[in-house]
């Protein structure tokens, strides 16, 4: 039982973290607190439902379900190039409060993007979930399929940790964050780099949309609902750092199950009364090393 | 003289809207009314002091909530009484939420503010017995000075008394705001948005002055969240969702944050273009979205930046 509600607290978790890690690279390179991060997660659900079904339509073997799910997740993570270069980066040289209002417009058209595209009722994929079928651990059943996304967010946190330690880009993403004017002055091409980090922020929210719909239906609201889990995640682990993330992902996503198998009520109120608590205590939240 | 002829002639028309406009073209200026005094407030946080809240619909919530209890389940029906209650309460749980956050700006200002925000709203819809849930509260309708109006059929009562009952409300509250941003406060709040060192080394205590002006802004929230509720006769938690956050602070860009009619002016443009927008297609997000982005890019100043730019 305890088991039970663990592993669905890290299932959400895994989720969580991978639009929260798409939350802090943008954040941390491009300072933009980018509220639209919750629709493209409810973007790449609707993707994924799409490919999904049209996969299934051409007959493929459901048991390979999860790669076109997994290719259109990440793919549609292309509109993060559109966003950037058509609005975001009229607004680099503005206040953050203008920024943070981009954004928000972005949740306003994308919401009626998606009811446009797809109608306003909830869509799901039809009996896949389970086509991996079930397994005991310790006495608890769990789908195979949270096993396998728990394992996907595992190696895109341990992907992301190289990219971003290990390689030319996170150097020059870490760079970037610390001191934009430097790294531009040292020959860094700031555009070209926005529009990585953005599309690569965008692909993680995306994919995190994609991965989470066999486990549930999509709807059009799940976006706006998403962005405050995650941004309490954000806020718990510290603006713009990726442990923080990953720290702030499994705190919110156990509390929360936790919370609604004892005590339905304060399901969320924990959750943001924690990030007031962070926010007051240590602004800076658990992990962050930013100085904002 | 001048600066008098707009706002003069804006009251005329608002006076004479019932007289001439058909009905439903009337019954929508009660949500703006209500919306103007709340956006007054916003923008002495926003404009005024250089705070951005993204959780102010926690204020409206509060006071259309009051006014729901109060009406129907304590029985108190006087729109007075209502008022002077939302307006309390208001100041009761900004104090201390204010006192948390001009403790910061910026961002972290308006994650706090979104934080709280969503604290109330989660409140609202998860203690159901208490509030009533996702459905909310009836708002029955109140006596407004002292007069019980309940014989006379709704809409006669929303586009009369009622009507002018929000235009004085909006009046006073737009004169009231009109002397606090005149006043040394007013000055003094504006010195904080441009230079808080230099605030603070001029001697004024530039928490105070913030804490101050956060707990005003939710006066001015709780007022008009309260007038809001009369119209549609229900209140529910999207009221305090932080989406609607989102939407009073598009309202005061609309209209332009750095004059003091531009929230006025936002939240009249807002209530009739999403009205006839909706009337069109069902996807005013979609096409509201676009212009606030127009705004943000293109007029941050908004539509009285665009009309008069000279402030």
């Amino acid at each position: 039982m305890i088991l039970n509600v663990l592993l669905g607290g890290v299932f959400h978790a895994s989720i969580l973290f991978l639009v929260a890690a798409g939350l802090q690279v943008v954040f941390g390179v491009q300072r933009i607190f980018n509220l639209a991060c919750g629709s493209f997660y409810a973007l790449g659900a609707y993707v994924g439902v799409s490919a999904v079904a049209a996969y299934t339509s051409v007959g493929g073997p459901p048991w390979l379900f999860i790669v076109p799910l997994a290719v259109a997740g990440l793919l549609v993570g292309v509109v993060g190039v559109v966003v950037e270069r058509g609005l975001l980066r009229f607004v680099y040289d503005r206040d953050e409060t203008f920024q943070l209002l981009l954004t928000f417009a972005l949740v306003l058209i994308l919401e009626d993007v998606i009811r446009l595209t797809w109608g306003a009722s909830p869509r799901s994929t039809s009996g896949l979930y389970l086509v991996y079928g079930q397994v005991r651990v310790l006495g608890a059943t769990v789908p195979v399929y949270n096993l396998i996304v728990v394992a996907a967010s595992l190696l895109i946190a341990v992907g992301l940790g190289w990219l971003l330690t290990r390689t030319a880009f996170g150097r020059i993403m870490r760079a970037a964050a610390d001191n934009r004017e430097m790294a531009a002055a040292l020959g860094v091409d700031l555009r070209w780099l926005y529009v990585r980090v953005f599309t690569l922020g965008t692909a993680l929210g995306t994919l995190g949309g994609a991965l989470v719909i066999p486990a549930t239906a999509a709807m059009s609201e799940m976006g706006i609902e998403l962005i405050v889990e995650a941004f309490a995640v954000v806020v718990i682990g510290g603006l713009g750092s990726m442990r923080g993330a990953f720290v702030g992902a499994l705190v919110v996503g156990i509390l929360r199950a936790v919370a609604i198998s004892v005590l339905p009520e304060i399901e969320m109120l924990l959750i943001y009364l924690i990030v007031i608590g962070v926010l007051v205590l240590r602004p800076r939240g658990l992990f962050g090393a930013v100085t904002a | 003289m001048k600066r008098w002829l707009g706002p003069a002639l804006a009251l005329v028309a608002i006076l004479i809207v019932p007289l001439v406009a058909p009905p439903y073209q009337t019954l929508l200026m009660l949500p703006f009314m209500a919306y103007a005094v709340i956006l007054l407030g916003l923008n002495l946080l926003f404009g005024y002091t250089g705070l951005l809240s993204f959780g102010h619909a926690l204020f409206v919530g509060v006071g259309a909530y009051t006014g729901a209890f109060l009406t129907h389940r304590f029985g108190v029906r006087s729109l007075e009484a209502i008022l002077l209650a939302a307006a309390l309460l208001g100041a009761l749980v900004a104090a201390p939420v204010g006192a948390l956050c001009v403790r910061y700006v910026k961002i972290y200002f308006g994650m706090l503010t979104l934080a709280f925000g969503m604290v109330f709203y989660t409140f609202v819809l998860k203690f159901y017995a208490l509030t009533g849930g996702d459905e909310g509260i009836p708002f029955a309708r109140p006596l407004l000075l002292g007069r019980d109006l309940s014989a006379i059929p709704k809409t006669d009562y929303l586009n009369g008394p009622y009507y002018y009952y929000c235009v004085a409300v909006l009046v006073l509250a737009t004169a009231c705001m009109w002397r606090i941003v005149r006043s040394p406060f007013g000055l003094c709040l504006r010195t904080i948005r441009d230079n808080p060192l230099k605030a603070e080394a001029l001697g004024i205590s530039v928490p105070r002055y913030r804490w101050c002006a956060f707990v005003i802004s939710a006066v001015y929230a709780a007022l008009g969240g309260a007038l809001l509720g009369p119209p549609t006769g229900n209140v529910d938690p999207t009221l305090a969702y932080w989406t609607h956050s989102g939407n009073l602070v598009f309202m005061t860009l609309l209209g332009g944050f750095t004059h003091f009619y531009g929230p006025v002016l936002g939240a009249f443009v807002f209530i009739y273009l999403q009205d006839f927008v909706m009337s069109l297609v069902p996807y005013w997000r979609l096409i509201f979205g676009g212009l606030l982005a127009l705004i943000v890019i293109f007029a941050p100043t908004g539509l009285m930046g665009l009309i008069a730019p000279s402030r």
